[in-house]
């Protein structure tokens, strides 16, 4: 998976280096950002209120 | 031929549970830290707003509704997410802690939650906040270390209201409505003490129970005198 997207990356080392890093960075941030908070409520142990 | 596509195949899977296993470490830096480190810059900035909204002049104040009349009735018609009180436990450090209305989990990331149908701060009934145990600031992450006599103190737009807990903290089921109650434990029974309740969840990390803490209005005094007596005196700390 990773060798096939290393080499469909266009081109020299360091350019291919970059594009992996801000690619990497940006999956980051989409995760802290909305995919995590979107998880977070389905999961077991934030309930803090009496409800029904 | 198809010994490279089976290799190809098994290194492919195990490349994505290694990806998977970063995602899932990743996750639990969102929640142990990175939660706090939001909740923590947004509760400073509800207190500092209070403050500015307190301090402000009286004619600003008179023109936008005194936040406890809006409040009045202890139902449901105040803002949803608004912050209208500060809490200050000294036993937990005496951090300020903005008391926002309404418990929703995005609201308790930005402070404690009040209870919509229950009293406002002061009044006759029950006052009663929710907040988080562990991240997302955490609020309550020692409240099992809160014991009989220790002062809770709310500050509002014009009054320090000082309650003293009546119990060492105990542990209810979550569907436990009763202890919220305007009298706990005897849902529709009409109230005459002035209580105060704080629910969070229990144990660390998992929310298949509530740590509740009681308490009764013991003392009130106007803001313009200064902070009461439970804050300036050296109290029991725990931390």
């Amino acid at each position: 998976m990773y060798a096939y997207l290393w080499r469909h990356l266009p081109g020299p080392v360091y350019v291919k280096v970059l594009i992996a890093l801000a690619i990497a960075a940006l999956i980051v941030v989409l995760l802290f950002g909305w995919v995590f908070p979107w998880i977070e409520p389905l999961m077991p142990f934030s309930g803090n209120t009496v409800s029904q | 031929m198809w010994a490279e596509r089976a290799r190809t195949a098994i290194r492919s899977a195990g490349e994505i549970l290694i990806t998977l296993g970063l995602v899932l470490f990743l996750f639990c830096t969102y929640q142990l830290f990175y939660t706090n480190v939001v909740a923590d810059e947004a509760m400073r900035s509800e207190v500092s707003d209070l403050h500015k909204l307190w301090a402000g002049p009286p004619v600003a104040r008179s023109v936008r509704p005194a936040v406890p009349a809006a409040f009045d009735t202890a139902d449901s018609q105040g803002r949803t997410g608004a912050a209208f009180a500060i809490l200050h436990i000294p036993r937990l450090g005496g951090k300020d802690i903005p008391v926002l209305q309404g418990t929703t989990l995005d609201l308790l990331g930005r402070g404690v939650g009040h209870y919509k149908d229950s009293a406002l701060p002061g009044r006759i009934g029950n006052f009663a906040v929710a907040g988080h145990r562990k991240t997302h600031g955490e609020p309550f992450r020692y409240l099992d270390e809160m014991r009989t006599g220790d002062l809770i103190v709310v500050e509002t737009a014009d009054t320090w209201y000082t309650y003293r807990e009546d119990r060492d903290p105990f542990i209810v089921d979550p569907a436990d409505l009763g202890v919220v109650a305007p009298v706990p434990d005897h849902p529709g029974v009409a109230p005459s003490r002035k209580l105060i309740t704080l629910t969070t969840c229990n144990p660390w990390w998992a929310s298949t129970q509530r740590m509740i803490v009681t308490g009764e209005l013991v003392a009130q005094q106007p803001r313009s005198a200064g902070e009461p007596p439970a804050l300036t005196v050296n109290a029991p700390k725990f931390q």
